[in-house]
């Protein structure tokens, strides 16, 4: 963690899921994974700090939007690979750009951190969101009962990781 | 269920630290403003230091609060997704089907109006 982050903005995650280390770096890092579970939506890592990556919407994504009348980006999030040690950390800025409000308020950092203890993965998220409130609204979850289904936040992502991992089924399935 | 021997996350120790009215004030202040030290929170309680530093030890065990090192101070953070597993594994089972029954008795009584 950084020196100069802020505890109030910042929020943390953990979820112990019985997958060996290398299993969840691939389900954060591979596209084929990454539209799987949570919001979906196809991500292609570099894994070289520095080096820019976006998350592209997946099938399911446009036909949701579709059917709900609105327009999905063909960008829904951005941002920089700042660290990479895999299978144990990620670091990344990390932009939705979902809405223009929420893109808007820029550049947060999002950090995974992967840790094996008694056979299972100890997985934990911190999201430094200075700055940017609505983007801290939403990753928390305050949005879970709206009609989009899955304004869970990070809480519902890693479930429902944790649920297609442990099982090979997301919580919708 | 499955549990997980030798796992930490366990249902039993959630439910078991939400069972008692300090540890969930503990959960409510850290919501309210994430990221506190020991001696933040000790002084919205009235309780020595080492009962707060009990329950934060319990909350911890089940999860529910992960704590982080800043510099020099020791920081606790709320982890919400122990609540979010058991949301999703336990009580959407049970709403749901309180939901259904309840679509269906509105679309029986509304068949004969």
């Amino acid at each position: 963690m950084s020196g100069t982050e802020n505890a109030a903005t910042t929020q943390v995650y953990r979820v112990y899921i019985k997958a060996a280390p290398e299993q969840v770096w691939d389900a954060i890092t591979k596209p084929e994974w990454t539209d799987r579970y949570g919001y979906g939506g196809l991500t292609d890592y570099d894994l070289t700090p520095g080096a820019a990556y976006r998350t592209r919407p997946g099938p399911a994504m446009v036909e949701g939007a579709k059917a709900m009348g609105f327009p999905v980006p063909e960008t829904v999030i951005d941002g920089e690979v700042v660290e990479a040690d895999p299978p144990r950390k990620l670091v990344l800025t990390w932009r939705m750009l979902m809405e223009p409000q929420l893109a808007a308020e820029g550049f947060t950092r999002l950090t995974y951190e992967l840790a094996e203890k008694n056979g299972s993965t100890r997985l934990t998220v911190t999201h430094e969101l200075a700055g940017a409130p609505q983007l801290a609204s939403l990753v928390s979850g305050a949005h879970d009962d709206e009609q989009m289904g899955g304004g869970g936040g990070w809480s519902w992502v890693l479930s429902d990781l944790k649920s297609l991992l442990e099982t090979g089924k997301t919580l919708a399935q | 269920m499955v549990t997980y021997p030798g796992s930490v996350s366990d249902d039993d120790l959630v439910f078991k630290a939400l069972a008692d009215p300090t540890r969930r004030f503990l959960l409510d202040l850290l919501f309210a403003r994430d990221g506190r030290t020991l001696t933040e929170l000790e002084s919205e309680l009235e309780m020595s230091r080492f009962g707060v530093m009990k329950h934060l030890r319990v909350l911890e065990d089940a999860g529910l609060v992960v704590s982080r090192k800043s510099g020099r101070a020791k920081l606790h953070f709320l982890n919400p997704v122990p609540i979010r597993l058991i949301h999703d594994r336990w009580i959407d089972k049970y709403t749901e089907r309180h939901v259904t029954a309840l679509t269906e008795l509105k679309a029986e009584l509304e068949k004969d109006s």
